[in-house]
């Protein structure tokens, strides 16, 4: 009787490990996994078609639904390369607020990475603890733009508006007596920035405490330490960026390397592993959260004592406010003309990079000079890193399969696209 | 340490009869380089010293079918816009040299009817999923992959999505039949409108380099029509 010795088994698409719909057929050997095939595209939405057929800034809106655990970043990208091929310069103080929301938005990402990564492995706490802090930020997203998570605030020229004077404060509900709803408005008598401020005070001890549950646990370790190690050669053939370049020892940020907006003024240092395995991963991570922190805090000091405009005042491609609408039939005419038609933007190209919180994030961009882009190419830092799985999970345990997605930090809206 | 200006009088000799052109716009260099030869100008782009392009960024397929045109009620033909000058696909390289923190664009223009192309997977590896969409999505053959599947596209579909003749609102459409107790397709009930047509307006370009861009009339600025 012949012994049957591999399997084939499939995983996912609707698993809670698989971070959203991914599918993996997996050839097995016992426990060992030989050979792994992720499927992708089942959430494949098509968005780089369907910014072909829409002006400029009705796309903006499509960035968010990509990564949509860390909304403006995206947003950031595709504004800069078309900034790019206007030849626009936009106001130091957007610079600032794009800078501080893109830290913001990384602190997000990292804390929904860490708390499923840890939910993932067997960790439940993590979770709750990483969710309790996003809501302050989706918060901060909230007073900013009106939306929790997609936002929409960033603009080719700048940012939508100002930073609000006040932030928004939780009414009495029948579950909250008055001393806690009390305590929960503590932090929100004052503007968005005091409430953002209070916050990087507090995020340090936050850290520490996931820091208390994790680094030193010793079922998190054996799960994570020496787990999909990836050299730092196999990680540049492999065309990682991010975290998980620095994860195998590779110093590389476009922040600091190609620093855009005012990365260049800002102070924060670049966390790097040494062994390329997922514990590296996650002390980079948290790492990260720290230096973020560190960033936001510099850039709250600045706005706080630079007020400025926070767009270009350039009705080809802003529209006018409603009060000069109201009087003047030329502010008419150019919000007419930029809601039916939007704007044209030179013919040419445009390669657009940022430091996502995932890796390097990349918008090419392609004008024949018309109001709609020609060609919107999106570079998901993901797609790489998933990629790889293959490469990465080969002759682990199925077990490990789900730590290494994990520390992979997947998200299927930017890898389907 | 070599910038883009050191690589601008360096990579035609590097490169020899494979380099077709070579630009600098917007602070980035684009070369056009010769199909046939494309492995090998990867090859001496990532091994090169004064290059070193140790990773793939990003590949992409392009379809330039409609470049310059423009869509309204009437017609679908060019009014104010330049036609591609060159063949209707390429594939489209962006590098990164870690060392040297440089970026390079690279494209290589393909036949209108076949469009096949070496690939690139044996100089790097993350080309492998990068060459499967852009088969998926622009039916882009490439010779020597070893797994050239669809990536993002349903199991079963037919077509290549981002071609420019290929509709938005698909071909097919899905449901669940009660009856036959499975998914069946027929064809899109969905009419492909234009909310915003395609136009070009010249002296509408907002930003700095809208002067760069004008040809002349330009007193009158909200919008272009004449009067």
């Amino acid at each position: 009787m012949a012994e049957i010795r591999n399997y084939t088994m499939n995983f996912g698409p609707q698993h809670p490990a698989a971070h959203g719909v991914l599918r993996i057929i997996m050839e097995m050997d016992g426990e060992v996994i030989e050979r792994c095939d992720p499927h992708i595209g089942l959430l494949h939405r098509g968005t780089e078609k369907l910014a072909e057929s829409k002006p400029y800034n009705q796309s903006i809106g499509y960035m968010d639904r990509l990564d949509y655990v860390s909304m403006m970043c995206n947003e950031h990208a595709y504004v800069m390369a078309i900034e790019k091929m206007l030849g626009i310069t936009i106001p130091v103080r957007a610079q600032y607020i794009r800078v501080m929301f893109d830290e913001i938005t990384r602190i997000l990402n990292h804390c929904l990475w860490l708390g499923a990564h840890a939910l993932d492995v067997g960790a439940m706490t993590v979770f709750l603890y990483a969710f309790r802090e996003r809501e302050d930020l989706m918060d901060c997203y909230e007073a900013v733009s009106g939306a929790r998570m997609h936002a929409t605030y960033y603009r080719p020229g700048g940012v939508y508006r100002d930073l609000p004077g006040e932030m928004p404060k939780h009414a009495p509900t029948q579950r909250h007596s008055d001393a806690e709803t009390k305590a929960r408005n503590a932090d929100r008598d004052g503007s968005l920035l005091d409430f953002i401020d209070a916050f990087t005070q507090r995020f340090p001890g936050y850290v520490d405490e996931y820091e208390t549950l994790l680094s030193d646990n010793r079922i998190w370790k054996q799960r994570t330490v020496d787990i999909g190690i990836v050299t730092p050669e196999r990680a540049k053939a492999l065309g990682f960026t991010g975290a998980m370049l620095r994860g195998s020892g590779i110093e590389w940020d476009l922040r600091k390397k190609q620093p855009y907006d005012v990365y260049d003024r800002m102070d924060f240092d670049i966390p790097v592993g040494t062994n390329g395995d997922c514990y590296d991963r996650y002390l980079v991570r948290v790492e990260e959260m720290r230096q973020s922190n560190r960033i936001i805090k510099q850039c709250v000091e600045w706005l706080r004592a630079n007020p400025g405009p926070v767009i270009v005042e350039d009705h080809k491609l802003i529209p006018p406010s409603r009060e000069h609408m109201k009087g003047d039939m030329e502010s008419l005419i150019h919000h007419f003309k930029l809601f039916t038609e939007g704007y044209c933007v030179p013919a040419g190209e445009a390669y657009s990079a940022i430091e996502h919180p995932k890796g390097e994030f990349g918008i090419y961009l392609v004008s024949d000079g018309a109001n709609k882009p020609y060609r919107v190419k999106i570079r998901a830092p993901g797609f790489p890193h998933l990629a790889a799985l293959h490469e990465m999970s080969n002759g682990h345990m199925l077990a490990d399969l789900v730590a290494i997605i994990g520390t992979q930090d997947i998200v299927f809206g930017e890898i389907d696209r | 340490m070599p910038t883009i200006p050191s690589l601008q009088t360096h990579l035609p000799d590097l490169l020899g009869g494979a380099l077709l052109s070579l630009k600098v716009d917007l602070g980035e260099l684009t070369l056009d380089v010769e199909n046939a030869s494309i492995k090998e100008v990867c090859e001496k782009l990532r091994d090169d010293p004064q290059c070193q392009f140790d990773q793939l960024i990003d590949l992409c397929g392009m379809d330039y079918s409609q470049y310059g045109s423009e869509e309204d009620d009437q017609n679908n033909d060019l009014k104010n816009g330049q036609p591609w000058p060159g063949s209707r696909y390429a594939v489209v390289y962006h590098f990164l040299s870690l060392n040297h923190n440089l970026r390079i664009r690279v494209r290589s223009q393909l036949d209108d009817y076949h469009p096949v192309t070496d690939s690139i997977i044996d100089v790097w590896p993350v080309a492998d999923w990068f060459e499967r969409e852009a088969f998926d999505l622009y039916g882009i053959i490439f010779t020597g992959h070893p797994d050239l599947r669809r990536l993002l596209t349903d199991y079963g579909f037919i077509g290549h999505p981002f071609r420019k003749d290929f509709p938005l609102s698909g071909q097919v459409e899905m449901h669940y039949d009660e009856k036959q107790g499975r998914v069946v397709y027929k064809p899109v009930t969905v009419e492909d409108r234009i909310l915003v047509p395609r136009t070009r307006r010249k002296d509408t370009f907002a930003g700095s380099r809208r002067s760069a861009q004008n040809t002349g009339n330009n007193t009158d600025n909200l919008g272009g029509e004449p009067k």
